[in-house]
């Protein structure tokens, strides 16, 4: 008895942060899309990247464009915690053309299943069954690239850079973001999800609690995958279990809860390209070393390599839309997307083998 | 000794999983310079019955892995 008691106390001292930042990471979707930002989606990085691509209007995509306060908040408080934990450290020079590569690719798997990890997480909230199909795509994805860091898989070394280097992104970010107030300036949607946004500053602030928050915890969707299936180390899980369990709860309070595959709140039903589109996401993010939502906390940490994944991700969105390949409601893209997807793959596998490192 | 400086995730703590598993070390020291690894290692090393010590050197961690 007291052995279980104890083993239960050394759980939540081990784990009470991730399931914390989960929680509160959950929390933060529901009440994102009670405030106005679109259902299943108070919070998806691909999407609301995808977003502020389409508002700096590298992509003409009308529906999809508005210069998401989410993503900014998300990059600032990391910034902040890491100031204060004294953890900010500019950080840069592992491999950066490949991971923006990595970045495209991922944007695009991601858009193809509408949503990246974390929206996958809080579409399987919500009770979208396709999300969970996602979800097997996604796994399989990191298993496969799981392969290659056991072979030796390395993107090099970052090294130390200068102050300026890691500070460029978040002030970038946040010039922008700014700049977004301009009237007409950006543009901006009036019809689709992107015209469907919670009210900025309260979009803002709890952004920069989630970021902080990610922050502490190194929260991040394909990194708990990965070290279960490596490591069997289920730390990064809890935290993923419970935005499941806070979106659960969130949607049943607001009524919101629908369990199912059909008209599910901008998602589609060709479970294919759901499955095939995260098996990308999965594998590209594992090759980063971490999923999208990861990549902005690392970006406003100070590293460099992950801003420019980031812009790699904003770039990807605008080939995604300017090509056909973005899903929507209605079904996946008119574009070449099997082709793409195909063409992903390989590109994986060359990243992969090609980086495989003599061991010493 | 492994040196997993700059290395990203989750190659510092794949570098001592695989020391580990090869030579089963009574004491092994390992270098990383962030806090996401030094919590990775330290989790890892604690299923695997090692006690850790870590030392912030300049910035870096000295991480000592001990039986």
């Amino acid at each position: 008895m007291d052995t279980a008691k104890k083993g239960f106390q050394g759980f939540l001292q081990r784990n009470w942060l991730v399931i914390v930042t989960g929680l509160v990471t959950g929390a933060a979707a529901v009440i994102l899309s009670a405030l106005g930002n679109p259902p299943n989606m108070g919070f998806c990085i691909a999407c609301f990247e995808r977003d502020i691509s389409g508002a700096l209007r590298f992509h003409g995509a009308a529906p999809v464009q508005y210069f998401r306060p989410e993503i900014v908040g998300i990059v600032l408080g990391a910034v902040g915690m890491a100031f204060i934990k004294k953890e900010w450290k500019p950080q840069g020079g592992s491999s950066p053309f490949t991971r923006f590569m990595l970045g495209m690719l991922v944007m695009i798997g991601a858009l193809v299943f509408l949503g990246c990890p974390l929206r996958m997480v809080i579409r399987i909230g919500g009770g979208d069954v396709n999300a969970l199909i996602g979800l097997v795509g996604f796994i399989v994805g990191i298993v496969i690239g799981t392969f290659p860091l056991r072979f030796g898989f390395s993107l090099n070394r970052a090294y130390r850079q200068n102050a300026a280097e890691g500070l460029f992104f978040p002030i970038l970010l946040a010039v922008l973001f700014v700049l977004s107030f301009i009237p007409n300036l950006f543009a901006k949607s009036t019809e689709g999800p992107g015209s469907m946004q919670a009210y900025w500053y309260a979009a803002l602030l709890i952004a920069i609690v989630v970021g902080a928050l990610c922050q502490r915890s190194r929260l991040c969707m394909a990194g708990g995958v990965r070290d279960a299936v490596m490591f069997k180390d289920f730390h990064l899980v809890y935290g993923f279990l419970a935005i499941i369990a806070a979106v659960v709860v969130g949607n049943l309070i607001r009524g919101t809860f629908k369990f199912g595959m059909e008209g599910q709140p901008i998602a589609h039903t060709e479970s294919l390209y759901n499955f095939l589109g995260m098996v990308v996401v999965g594998w590209g993010s594992v090759l980063l070393g971490g999923c999208p939502l990861r990549q902005l906390v690392l970006a406003g940490e100070g590293n460099s390599d992950s801003a420019v994944t980031v812009f790699g991700f904003i770039a990807g969105a605008a080939v995604s839309h300017n090509f056909g390949l973005a899903s929507s409601g209605t079904g996946i893209g008119a574009g070449p997307v099997l082709w793409v997807l195909i063409a992903g793959f390989v590109i994986l596998a060359l990243i992969s083998v090609l980086n495989i490192k003599r061991r010493a | 000794m492994v040196d997993a400086r700059g290395l990203s995730c989750p190659m510092p703590v794949l570098l001592v999983q695989r020391e580990v598993k090869k030579n089963h070390p009574d004491s092994l020291e390992v270098m990383v310079d962030n806090m996401t690894a030094v919590g990775n290692i330290t989790r890892f090393a604690a299923s695997q019955h090692y006690e850790v010590k870590t030392e912030e050197v300049d910035g870096e961690f000295r991480m000592t892995l001990s039986k």
